[in-house]
């Protein structure tokens, strides 16, 4: 009992990490431009097709996650360059709007220039290993995830805590003017929340291709979806709220899966979310979100 | 003949249909410490605001160091050498002290010194040397304050403007806060200083603007303004400095909107 428990806690941790990297790299662009992008699925999804790309010219696996990562980076940095600057100055619905047409469009054209159909990216085989500790089965993959998500949200702490810039990105999400003040460039610090939302993206391509070995023009939807719900969890635009309620969400939807009797384990999904509503109805701001929203 | 650090011609300033800023000219020479003076509503944000780049303005120029900064990004401004301190102060509560001094000091651009330059700092501040890696959310007003200047001053600028930097401090501290001005102005900056609190900026200021209803209403020695009680009275909407009680609360008009 008490082994499932744990072995189960894995498999929780193990899918919340993806949410967590996902939502986190919400949360970073939100806190600065209050926009919701929407399209930020399709960051990972474009990384995973720069993937698939990179395997099908023959080059090894390591290859093609440090350039799917890297392709993950250009991506979000030229979707905030293209898309969101000339609009930046709009109403937040217009920034909305805007993040939709583009997840939209990046869709549109995997779908007609490439496939509609998934497509296979061969993983290494020893993905498919396990190690037994203690009882407990650890999937490679598995633990691939739990380092990885470890090492990034490792990066992500180092940068925010001590460059200028992570300084920059977190002044700039209390009170951008007063960053311009500092003669920090509004440009340079949004393109590197941006830049840096697209790295936990690309993370989280290699993640999500590890376990599914096959990509898809809406492979991002679903994930960045819950990682929407994370972030309410956690509280809106709080970036420690939007780790937590990722893993929170990733947690109970693997309880759920394996605790829920037969009759009903086929409505995982809508006991999910009546677990976010009851959270919220006794946290309406999120578990780590500000009781009083004053932004003066 | 002194040395023009900023010189604001017939500056216009529309919010919508509304003139904020009408046809204002002043100037800051290397050295001075000048103050704007004015009731609330005058304006006087609005200029400083508009001279750091933030507000563009319907009209007018801006020159800094004989340059035309009219129009440019505030972050080439202050990378020029001239720093805000904001009204209501703008620290980042949920960065520590020393976050927010590294943070300033991205204003120096290359400039050198700049271990030299906190260490002199941390002596016009002791209280923010015992604090640097508090959260800055939890210094109480006054340190603040001392917090929002040094956040500029680190970025060493040539000219600070200061936007109300008494509002919401204790009578004892605004004393303080003006010596530390004017220690300040010692060490070699310009200052422009925005305040309502008249006497306290007259004392230590060597010229005064009055501003009302966003035109300059009178400009001259900070020790003229300060004789001129009949302009004290019509402009600031103060007597002397040691009014009663009572002569103050009739000083403000029947009907004003509350604050």
């Amino acid at each position: 009992m008490i082994a499932g428990f744990l072995q189960q806690a894995i498999n929780g941790l193990s899918l919340g990490s993806t949410y967590a990297l996902l939502a986190l790299g919400l949360a970073i662009v939100f806190s600065i431009l209050h926009l919701v992008n929407f399209a930020h699925g399709e960051i990972l999804t474009v990384s995973a097709y720069a993937m698939l790309g990179v395997r099908n010219l023959g080059l090894p696996w390591i290859a093609s996650i440090v350039l799917g990562v890297a392709v993950a980076v250009l991506t979000a940095v030229a979707m905030e360059r293209v898309a969101f600057r000339p609009v930046r100055h709009a109403s937040p619905t217009t920034m909305l709007l805007t993040s939709f047409g583009v997840s939209i469009m990046i869709q549109a054209v995997l779908v007609i220039f490439i496939s509609p159909r998934p497509k296979a990216v061969p993983q290494p085989d020893w993905l498919a290993t396990a190690v037994t500790v203690g009882g407990l089965r650890l999937q490679s993959v598995q633990l691939l995830t739990l380092g990885a998500t470890a090492a990034a949200l490792g990066v992500l702490v180092v940068v925010m805590r001590r460059s200028l810039m992570g300084l920059a990105m977190r002044g700039a999400s209390e009170d951008f003017d007063a960053v311009r003040l500092m003669s920090i460039r509004a440009n340079r610090v949004i393109m590197s929340a941006f830049a840096m939302s697209g790295f936990l993206a690309g993370i989280a391509a290699v993640l999500l291709l590890a376990r599914s070995g096959s990509v898809t023009p809406t492979m991002g939807l679903l994930p960045v979806l819950m990682a929407f719900v994370a972030n309410v969890i956690g509280g809106i635009g709080n970036l420690t709220g939007a780790v937590v309620g990722g893993f929170v969400l990733g947690f109970v939807e693997v309880m759920l899966r394996a605790w829920l009797p037969v009759g009903v384990n086929g409505f995982t999904t809508g006991f999910l979310f009546l677990f976010v509503a009851v959270l919220l109805l006794l946290r309406p701001e999120g578990l780590f979100g500000a009781r009083t929203a004053t932004r003066v | 003949m002194q040395e023009s650090m900023l010189s604001v011609e017939n500056l216009t300033v529309r919010y919508g249909a509304v003139e904020a800023v009408s046809s204002v000219t002043l100037s800051v020479d290397r050295g001075e410490i000048v103050a704007v003076l004015g009731p609330n509503g005058a304006g006087k944000t609005t200029v400083l605001n508009t001279i750091i780049g933030l507000v563009r303005p319907a009209g007018g120029t801006i020159h800094f160091k004989g340059e035309d900064i009219t129009g440019v990004e505030t972050e080439l401004i202050v990378r020029g050498g001239l720093g805000l301190v904001p009204e209501r102060r703008r620290i980042f509560k949920n960065l520590s002290v020393r976050e927010n001094l590294r943070l300033g000091a991205a204003a120096r651009g290359g400039k050198s010194g700049f271990e030299d330059d906190l260490a002199e700092l941390l002596q016009l501040f002791p209280i923010l040397a015992e604090r640097m890696e508090q959260l800055a959310g939890f210094l109480s007003g006054g340190e603040a304050q001392q917090l929002a200047i040094a956040r500029a001053v680190i970025g060493a600028p040539e000219l600070l403007l200061l936007d109300e930097p008494s509002l919401g401090l204790a009578p004892k501290l605004v004393e303080g806060l003006f010596g530390l001005i004017s220690e300040l102005r010692d060490r070699g900056l310009s200052i422009m200083l925005v305040e309502q609190n008249a006497y306290q900026a007259l004392n230590i200021a060597d010229r005064a603007y009055v501003l009302r209803t966003g035109r300059i209403e009178a400009a001259c020695s900070a020790d003229d303004l300060r004789d001129e009680q009949e302009l004290m009275r019509a402009y600031l909407g103060l007597r002397g400095a040691y009014a009663g009680a009572e002569e103050v609360a009739s000083a403000v008009p029947a009907g004003a909107p509350p604050a």
